[in-house]
């Protein structure tokens, strides 16, 4: 492979919106209701829909014969390279929606940085994405309010998942070394000086929805160096059932 | 758990510049800003408009179906009420 940091930058990029995307297509017939069960399998096939331009380009640069679906589908739970927060499981609907916005919030930024890349191909996608990625944020922000701000039961509830998830918030702004090498090129962005901006912006919101803001100085970390928490297993066992029960078929 | 269902609205899109908004459904939600994002994901995924309306069902008065009789049928003998007798330019669409 030419540039095997490329192809490991392009992939944790991919990785996140794809397991996250899958979390969110687990609601499909199951919502909470119709309306809201429609919004998140929206939400899932635009993140899709993003992961196969990522995968696409990836698979260019790979260049070993391996096509889009083979990279997002075939791969072992330690060649994953996303970040522990988008695998975290659909508890409730209040941990459904603090997932998305803690991961929506450094989405916006990321790709709002990686519009600015070296590489066209990937500044070309995130200007796409972009836009499906401000209404994510719009959704999930609207419904961080709505429940923190709203019965006594509802904000518990989110306040429950906000607790829960704050420890893999940190991970956002880890660098791998392919990230480190990419962001010296001038094609990846530097999460780092993202953080600043994120916990500005989850604060100000979660203050409006009159959440508490965990107070925890203990981070999770790994998923970005493929070592997952418990949950990646089982959803790695959905998302491939098809392929490895039946290879290489299509329909 | 509350087990009380969201109000219903009812929903109208402009599918593009120059048309009017047409009554697509309706959904439930608890207050417009929810309902217009509903709407946006329930009726509009599939590129279907560029404009959303939405009003609280409860706020439409309607005809009672009962009262059609007097309501409607006078109309249906009056064809001279009909603009049927002029010939339209090919330039003007949507009429």
């Amino acid at each position: 492979m030419n540039n095997t940091n490329l192809y490991h930058y392009i992939l944790g990029i991919a990785d996140n919106s794809l397991i996250l995307g899958q979390r969110m297509g687990e609601l499909c017939g199951h919502g909470p209701s119709l309306e809201t069960d429609i919004a998140c399998t929206n939400i899932s096939l635009d993140l899709f829909g993003q992961v196969r331009s990522y995968y696409k380009y990836a698979a260019k640069i790979a260049n070993d014969g391996r096509t889009e679906d083979d990279i997002a589908m075939l791969r072992k739970e330690r060649d994953y390279v996303n970040v522990l927060l988008a695998e975290q499981p659909n508890t409730d609907f209040a941990y459904t929606m603090a997932r998305h916005f803690l991961f929506d919030v450094y989405h916006f930024l990321f790709l709002t940085e990686l519009q600015k890349s070296k590489d066209l191909t990937l500044a070309a996608i995130a200007t796409k994405s972009l836009k499906e990625v401000s209404y994510h944020q719009r959704f999930s922000t609207d419904w961080i309010k709505r429940l923190g701000d709203g019965t006594e039961e509802s904000h518990q509830k989110m306040q429950n998942a906000i607790n829960d998830l704050w420890t893999y918030t940190d991970e956002l702004f880890h660098q791998t070394d392919a990230d480190k090498a990419m962001v010296a090129e001038g094609i990846g962005v530097d999460v780092t000086k993202l953080k600043a901006a994120y916990y500005e912006k989850v604060n100000a919101i979660l203050e409006e929805a009159t959440l508490s803001i965990p107070e925890s100085k203990y981070f999770q970390k790994g998923g970005k160096i493929g070592i997952h928490t418990e949950h990646m297993g089982y959803l790695l066992t959905e998302l491939q059932y098809m392929q490895r029960t039946y290879p290489n078929m299509e329909w | 758990m509350s087990t009380k269902n969201w109000p219903l609205w009812e929903v109208f899109v402009r599918s593009k510049n120059g048309l009017e908004h047409r009554h697509f459904g309706s959904l439930h939600a608890a207050d417009a800003e929810m309902a217009l994002e509903n709407a946006r994901d329930v009726y509009t995924r599939r590129n279907e408009g560029i404009s959303i309306w939405v009003v609280e069902s409860k706020n439409i008065t309607a005809s009672n179906p009962e009262h059609n009789g007097e309501m409607f049928e006078p109309a249906q003998d009056k064809v001279y009420r009909h603009p049927t007798f002029y010939e339209l330019p090919d330039e003007v669409k949507y009429m």
